[in-house]
């Protein structure tokens, strides 16, 4: 491959196309249903620039989808598909309302404590699943979407526990103490959104540490190694089992602690599902994105949560909030395809 | 190559926003979707803009159910529409998929200048009531929840659920033959729970003898599972179901369908989903307490506090679809709804009301008695 890669193969460049090509669709869906796309777009965009407080309202919402998708993207790079974010993300945040109702600590003490144990909780959740998948050659796909289900009874189970119950009517937890909550000063809230937080902070320092791993460390290369080829790395010495075991176990406490910051952030309370919230799910398609890169992963996030926020508000027009699901689902899909033209032309430079 | 895939890439542009065109030049027709029509989506984008006078815009925030669950969402937001209809109200609802966004679509509410923000559910007590003291001047009411009823701008729409429930206990018992019917719960909370007692009293009422099965699915939206349950109760002898339980409760009509044996729905006439089979409903009124609500604020009239919906005011009822239900059956009915519009029956709403008339082993769901 020549070292100077033109604009139109770069990932950025791929991405943005996507991007384009998937608001068409999504306006010749909208059109198809009987709305005018230019007002439905003109809401979406509006509603997430018009004010400080829209802006601030989707870094709140990406937060927890950085986490996630970092937690994909770690994944990817092994040859793993972690489709069990959502349960490890789910373990995450019950551990961290667990520690943020009954520990008492200052905040500095208590808001590490319950990253901590969600981090935990994420990486065992998603060990158990490489464990097997090692141990016994069960398909981690499988049992990951199993694990997925555990953990969401596990949470209602949690949720029903009379220690834990909400004193009020509704039927969630306690709110977590104040002390484990990650909100920005008041007067920084008051012209941001009420749920500002330094959760994004977080994030980016993840966004960093995970760059570091994949890019610099011996870690990241075996890992990688192991993604491009596992019997080429195996035959190099790397220890395969381990460097999976190793990913899903970090995968899996970056997912769980997408759930604390959730929790700690925006949430303050866990509440019985009725479905799937789906964090976990949405995290692929950041992930995807992003191009499972770090740095990616980040814009690919904000960009979500943005859409995210701005697409609830399409209901105000009585247009289809879902549209947003039609947009990134279509990005991911085309994206997807960029792919497929990049194995095709080499095969054709192969053959040649 | 390179210059192809461009190439093909500006086609698929192009093509895509011709068809885009093509498409917005006909967005005044309407969508056909139930939910959200084309022309009101049009006048919705119009009152977006600018407020028009004379009219007041009504906002209402789903629980996580979303808009089409078949249930109280959807049975608010058809009580708006009809606001729309006959009094010329602006609505606009936000769907919310997350517990946490309750906040969010408030503000997005409060944004859109609405004079009225309906919540859809006791889910979103703490979020309404938090939104209610920071914003004192904004009118909030609230379904299903009377916890905020100590606050000046909020009403609380609550539902004599255990009456409508009475009812439907009598038809179960009347028509039961082998003495066994069925009952399959969503949640055991508070609210849910005033469906069970007063079902169970109903059928004890007119068929001392009766078994009732009972059975708590712990969910609202597992057709399969509330298949599974009824197949089971029909096994054990029922020949009888009320579901009090959502969606999960398609499952038990399936399953009732299936098997010839009477079911009974809630919240709307479900007779349309097994019309051969559906025997009767207990219907709870959301759709007329957000007319209401909309209507007192456009009047004026509107007044915080807890309102009571019950049978008195038809706030709930048994479905008018009589088709199904033999002379006698309905004569007992009519007896029973005038005795407790009178007063004369008082229907247990609480676990207290009804272990004090029947003991603590009748029913069965109440969330300590699973310890």
């Amino acid at each position: 491959m020549s070292k100077n890669k033109s604009i139109f193969q770069s990932h950025v460049f791929l991405t943005l196309i996507a991007i384009v090509v998937a608001f068409l669709v999504g306006a010749l869906f909208l059109g198809i249903m009987g709305y005018n796309p230019i007002t439905v777009y003109t809401t979406l965009i509006s509603g997430i620039f018009s004010r400080p407080r829209y802006l601030a309202y989707s870094v709140v919402y990406a937060t927890p989808l950085i986490f996630v998708g970092l937690s994909v993207a770690f994944s990817f790079k092994t040859g793993v598909f972690n489709i069990g974010a959502e349960g490890q993300f789910v373990v995450g945040s019950m551990a961290a309302c667990i520690v943020g109702i009954f520990v008492d600590a200052p905040p500095i003490i208590h808001v590490p404590l319950c990253f901590l144990a969600a981090a935990v909780a994420g990486a065992v959740w998603g060990s158990i699943v490489s464990f097997m998948k090692i141990k016994w050659g069960i398909n981690e796909v499988l049992s990951m979407i199993m694990f997925n289900w555990i953990a969401f009874y596990l949470s209602n189970y949690l949720v029903e526990n009379p220690a834990i119950h909400s004193d009020g009517t509704a039927e969630a937890t306690k709110n977590v103490a104040d002390s484990a909550r990650i909100l920005l000063p008041e007067s920084l809230r008051a012209v941001l959104a009420p749920t500002s937080n330094y959760g994004i902070l977080i994030a980016i320092v993840f966004v960093v540490i995970v760059y570091i791993i994949i890019e610099k460390t011996t870690l990241g290369y075996e890992m990688k190694a192991v993604g491009y080829n596992k019997n080429a790395a195996e035959y190099a010495g790397i220890g395969v089992n381990k460097a999976i075991l190793t990913a899903m176990a970090i995968s899996g406490a970056l997912a769980g602690m997408g759930g604390a910051v959730q929790l700690l952030g925006m949430g303050q309370r866990i509440s019985l599902f009725a479905g799937q919230e789906g964090f976990g799910f949405e995290g692929i398609s950041v992930a995807l994105i992003g191009a499972s890169n770090p740095i990616g992963v980040f814009f690919s996030g904000m960009f979500y949560g943005a859409l995210k926020y701005g697409g609830s508000k399409l209901n105000l027009i009585q247009a289809p909030s879902e549209i947003v699901d039609v947009i990134t689902g279509t990005i991911v899909f085309f994206i997807a395809i960029s792919h497929v033209f990049k194995v095709v032309r080499r095969k054709k430079k192969e053959v040649s | 190559m390179k210059r192809r895939l461009f190439a093909l890439l500006m086609a698929a542009i192009l093509v895509f926003s011709l068809a885009a065109c093509s498409g917005g030049s006909d967005a005044t027709e309407p969508a056909g979707t139930e939910a959200a029509g084309g022309t009101e989506a049009a006048e919705g984008t119009e009152a977006a803009g600018g407020e028009t006078t004379g009219t007041i815009k009504v906002g209402m925030v789903t629980d996580v159910g979303g808009i089409n669950d078949q249930s109280f969402n959807q049975s608010s937001w058809e009580g708006l529409q009809r606001a729309q209809e006959e009094l010329g109200i602006d609505p606009v609802y936000v769907e919310s998929h997350q517990d946490s966004e309750y906040a969010t679509n408030i503000e997005s509410l409060i944004d859109a200048d609405c004079d009225l923000i309906i919540c859809v559910g006791y889910m979103l007590a703490d979020a309404t009531r938090e939104a209610a003291e920071m914003y004192p001047d904004q009118k909030f009411a609230i379904i299903d929840d009377n916890s905020n009823a100590d606050l000046p701008n909020v009403a609380c729409l609550m539902f004599e659920q255990e009456q409508a429930s009475y009812l439907v206990g009598i038809v179960a018992g009347m028509m039961t033959e082998s003495n066994t019917v069925g009952f399959v719960l969503g949640q055991s909370t508070g609210p849910m729970n005033e469906f069970g007692y007063g079902y169970v009293d109903g059928v004890l009422s007119t068929n001392p003898d009766a078994t009732v099965l009972q059975y708590n699915a712990n969910a609202f939206g597992d057709a399969g599972l509330g298949k599974t349950a009824a197949k089971d109760m029909i096994t054990n002898g029922a020949d009888v179901i009320y579901h009090a339980a959502g969606g999960t409760g398609a499952g038990v009509i399936e399953a009732c369908a299936e098997d010839g044996v009477w079911a009974i729905g809630v919240d709307s006439d479900q007779n349309h989903l097994a019309p051969e089979t559906v025997v009767t409903s207990a219907m709870k009124r959301v759709d007329n307490a957000s007319y209401d609500i909309a209507k007192a604020v456009l009047e004026g009239t509107y007044t915080p506090g807890e309102h009571v919906y019950s049978l008195e005011d038809g706030g709930v009822d048994i479905a008018p679809t009589t088709t199904l239900l033999p002379d006698d059956v309905l004569a007992a009915v009519e007896t029973a709804k005038q005795q407790i519009i009178d007063g004369e029956i008082v229907v247990p709403a609480t676990q207290e009301e009804f272990e004090e008339k029947y003991g603590p082993d009748v029913y069965q769901l109440d969330p300590e008695s699973a310890e």
